[in-house]
């Protein structure tokens, strides 16, 4: 029951005109678990996120979401799915209480009424339901396209960037309601920029020019990354990321506020490093790598490979 | 002299960098560009106020050589043109109606003879008059052309000059608008422009909008199809149109007295199939269109020439026969001569039918374009 698979695809691959935004990714998500989604901009997770929920076909590859065939059943796929884009897209000049209105209408919800009544009262905005949704806040708008896209009782939950341009607060309050989520039962599959959310995850993809770099736990993440690290504090910072960027082939530098990430899967090379630039108040200290300094090697490495 | 070179810095600044908007706007730049091309081709070449050669019938009971003389003096004016082959009474009333001939020139029996004697017989021309901006001209050619055309034939009246009467009783009847108000010709006219400006538009940006806004995407998400998308954004359009047509009828009536001959039914039925063309068009448009200000500047492309070129603001029959091919393209030159025929001369369904195929056959091309370009992923 446990190992029950929600989303199941192979191979799945993306063309627009010549160009291939999504090339071969095969993932599979289990029930109730909370899937990351990573990559630079234009990696192709939004265009990945489209064709499982059927606004886009695929080229190649194939499989299921939610035990329909993601090719030819996007119909039954849609009933099922709860999807929130990108960009805020509630309609701006409807009230709160009509675009959840209008969500219930399109998904037949039968007792329309006090679905749209609870989700309002879960949401907070009952008193509010007259406001039009484009004068909310960014945090309330999220909120308000969250409850939109649950309003139908999605048993997979797909979220596109939804915390881009939320403050903090917004932010963490957003991630409890998403654990909540996961633990009724929910799947839920979340594309981020930020790695505080990606190590909320109970597992992760990178992809990279439309291709799949690695996946697993956070820790498998980073265990595979076959990435060795120095932390380095004290001194002037300025002067050791001037000194050491870019001059030794397959070393990443990455300030991290007041400290510096020294990382590379060459071991010799880093020790070398570590013990030349071991002066000037600069303390080296072994350390485990980061997630970000994982998928900033993977970045380069696939530039390297793709781009 | 520091600041003037920092004011002057700043303004070439954001003058390149609206060259550059303009450079990347193609919709815009091809307004800019098209609309002057379009106006100056249309107002040079296809445009005329003063029409010639307007389609005459002659229902003749007379075949003699001084009616030859007439036509052939009508035809020189250079007004008139002749229809080959004689109509029967009947048939020529039926081209009247129909607006297949402008004029019917009715010549009595025993003309010849009655001319000769000096009996003054009568000559009648009726002529469709629904748009009387096309008709004074030929009007005024007529009279002249009836005192002077028989001069050779008729020796015994050397001395016409302008006081002496026409040698015949020329009777001219303006049908359908015998006032030759303009209003008559003009309001029902407004019900075909009206309509194609606010639909295309209309429905161009309320589609373009969702794009424009991503709500679109989410909208494509939901379990809604596509055609029950389109249905849906529609059939609103389509009240509105019906409003619109109500209020210009009511208005029509109230404030112009135009008249109303044919049935209301009949218009409002007519009325359908001119707004689903419109709206097929708003739909095509915003295929097209990635903003809604672009669903704007498409839909001047079309209501532009539709304007021009339908016969609302300038007679159709004045203008060349290329300009008159392209103007017969456009669901509003039909919708006009509809809502004209109904009005003014009490067309019915047979009349009718004749100018609603045409604007069926627009929708049907539109269609068959818009489901081509219509993209019902993202894609």
């Amino acid at each position: 029951m446990n190992k029950e698979l929600v989303i199941d695809v192979r191979g799945i691959t993306k063309r627009f005109g010549d160009k291939t935004v999504v090339n071969g990714v095969d993932i599979s998500v289990q029930r109730g678990e909370i899937y990351g989604f990573l990559g630079p901009n234009g990696s192709g997770k939004t265009t990945f996120i489209r064709v499982l929920c059927g606004l886009l076909k695929a080229d190649g590859g194939g499989g299921t979401c939610l035990g329909y065939d993601v090719l030819t059943q996007s119909d039954e796929i849609k009933l099922h799915v709860g999807y929130m884009t990108q960009k805020f897209s509630l309609y701006q000049d409807l009230s709160i209480e009509e675009n959840l209105d209008f969500m219930a209408r399109v998904y037949s919800m039968p007792g329309r009424r006090q679905v749209v009544d609870a989700a309002l009262e879960r949401l907070g905005l009952a008193n509010r339901k007259e406001q039009l949704a484009g004068q909310l806040s960014g945090g309330w708008k999220q909120r308000l396209a969250l409850a939109a896209a649950l309003l139908h009782k999605p048993q997979l939950l797909l979220l596109d960037e939804p915390t881009a341009g939320v403050d903090p607060k917004a932010r963490r309050d957003f991630w409890l309601e998403i654990h909540k989520l996961a633990q009724e039962g929910l799947t839920v599959l979340v594309s981020t920029h930020y790695m505080d959310e990606a190590e909320q995850c109970d597992r992760l993809a990178y992809l990279a020019y439309g291709n799949l770099m690695v996946n697993g736990t956070v820790a498998e993440v980073v265990a595979n990354s076959g990435l060795h690290t120095y932390c380095v504090t004290g001194g002037d910072m300025q002067k050791l990321v001037s000194l050491l960027d870019g001059k030794y082939p397959g070393l990443q530098v990455v300030p991290f506020g007041i400290k510096l990430h020294v990382f590379s899967r060459d071991t010799a090379l880093l020790e070398r490093v570590a013990a030349e630039y071991a002066k000037d108040d600069w303390q080296w200290e072994k350390s485990e790598p980061a997630l970000e300094d994982v998928f900033i090697e993977l970045m380069n490495r696939a530039k390297d490979n793709y781009a | 002299m520091k600041t003037g070179s920092t004011v002057w810095q700043r303004f070439v600044a954001i003058l390149s960098k609206e060259f550059i908007h303009m450079r990347r706007d193609r919709t815009t730049f091809a307004m800019m560009v098209g609309i002057p091309i379009i106006q100056l081709i249309i107002f040079g070449y296809a445009i005329n106020s003063n029409p010639k050669y307007l389609p005459t019938a002659v229902v003749s009971a007379d075949n003699g050589p001084l009616i030859r003389t007439l036509t052939t003096g009508m035809k020189n004016s250079p007004y008139f043109e002749f229809l080959p082959g004689r109509p029967t009474e009947a048939q020529a009333k039926r081209m009247l109606e129909l607006g297949d001939v402008q004029f019917v020139l009715h010549v009595p029996e025993h003309f010849s003879r009655d001319l000769i004697r000096g009996d003054r017989p009568h000559l009648l021309l009726e002529a469709d008059a629904s748009d009387p901006t096309a008709m004074s001209n030929a009007f005024a050619a007529m009279n002249t052309l009836v005192t002077t055309v028989w001069q050779r034939d008729l020796q015994g009246g050397a001395n016409m000059g302008d006081y002496v009467p026409s040698p015949v009783d020329l009777r001219i009847q303006a049908k359908y608008n015998p006032e030759a108000l303009s209003q008559y010709n003009v309001v029902p006219g407004l019900l075909g422009v009206v309509l194609t400006m606010t639909l295309v538009m209309i429905t161009g940006m309320a589609i373009t909008r969702e794009r424009e806004h991503g709500t679109m995407e989410a909208l494509l998400a939901t379990p809604a199809k596509p055609i029950e998308v389109m249905i849906g954004k529609i059939v609103p359009y389509i009240l509105v149109g019906y409003m619109q047509v109500s209020l210009i009828l009511i208005m029509a009536r109230l404030l112009f007295g135009v008249p109303f001959l044919g049935s209301v039914v009949l218009l409002l039925v007519s009325a359908f199939f001119f707004i689903i063309a419109n709206l097929t068009m708003g739909i095509l448009f915003s295929t097209l269109a990635r903003t809604q200000l672009q669903a704007v500047q498409m839909t001047f492309f079309f209501f532009l020439p539709s304007l021009l070129l339908s016969g609302f603001m300038f007679p159709f029959r004045g203008m060349p026969q290329w300009a008159q091919y392209i103007g017969s393209c456009f669901p509003m030159t039909h919708f006009l001569r509809i809502v004209r025929g109904i009005m003014l001369k009490g067309n019915g369904i047979i009349e009718t039918a004749d100018h609603l195929w045409p604007i069926l056959l627009f929708t049907l091309v539109v269609v068959a374009l818009g489901s081509k370009l219509y993209r019902t992923t993202l894609d």
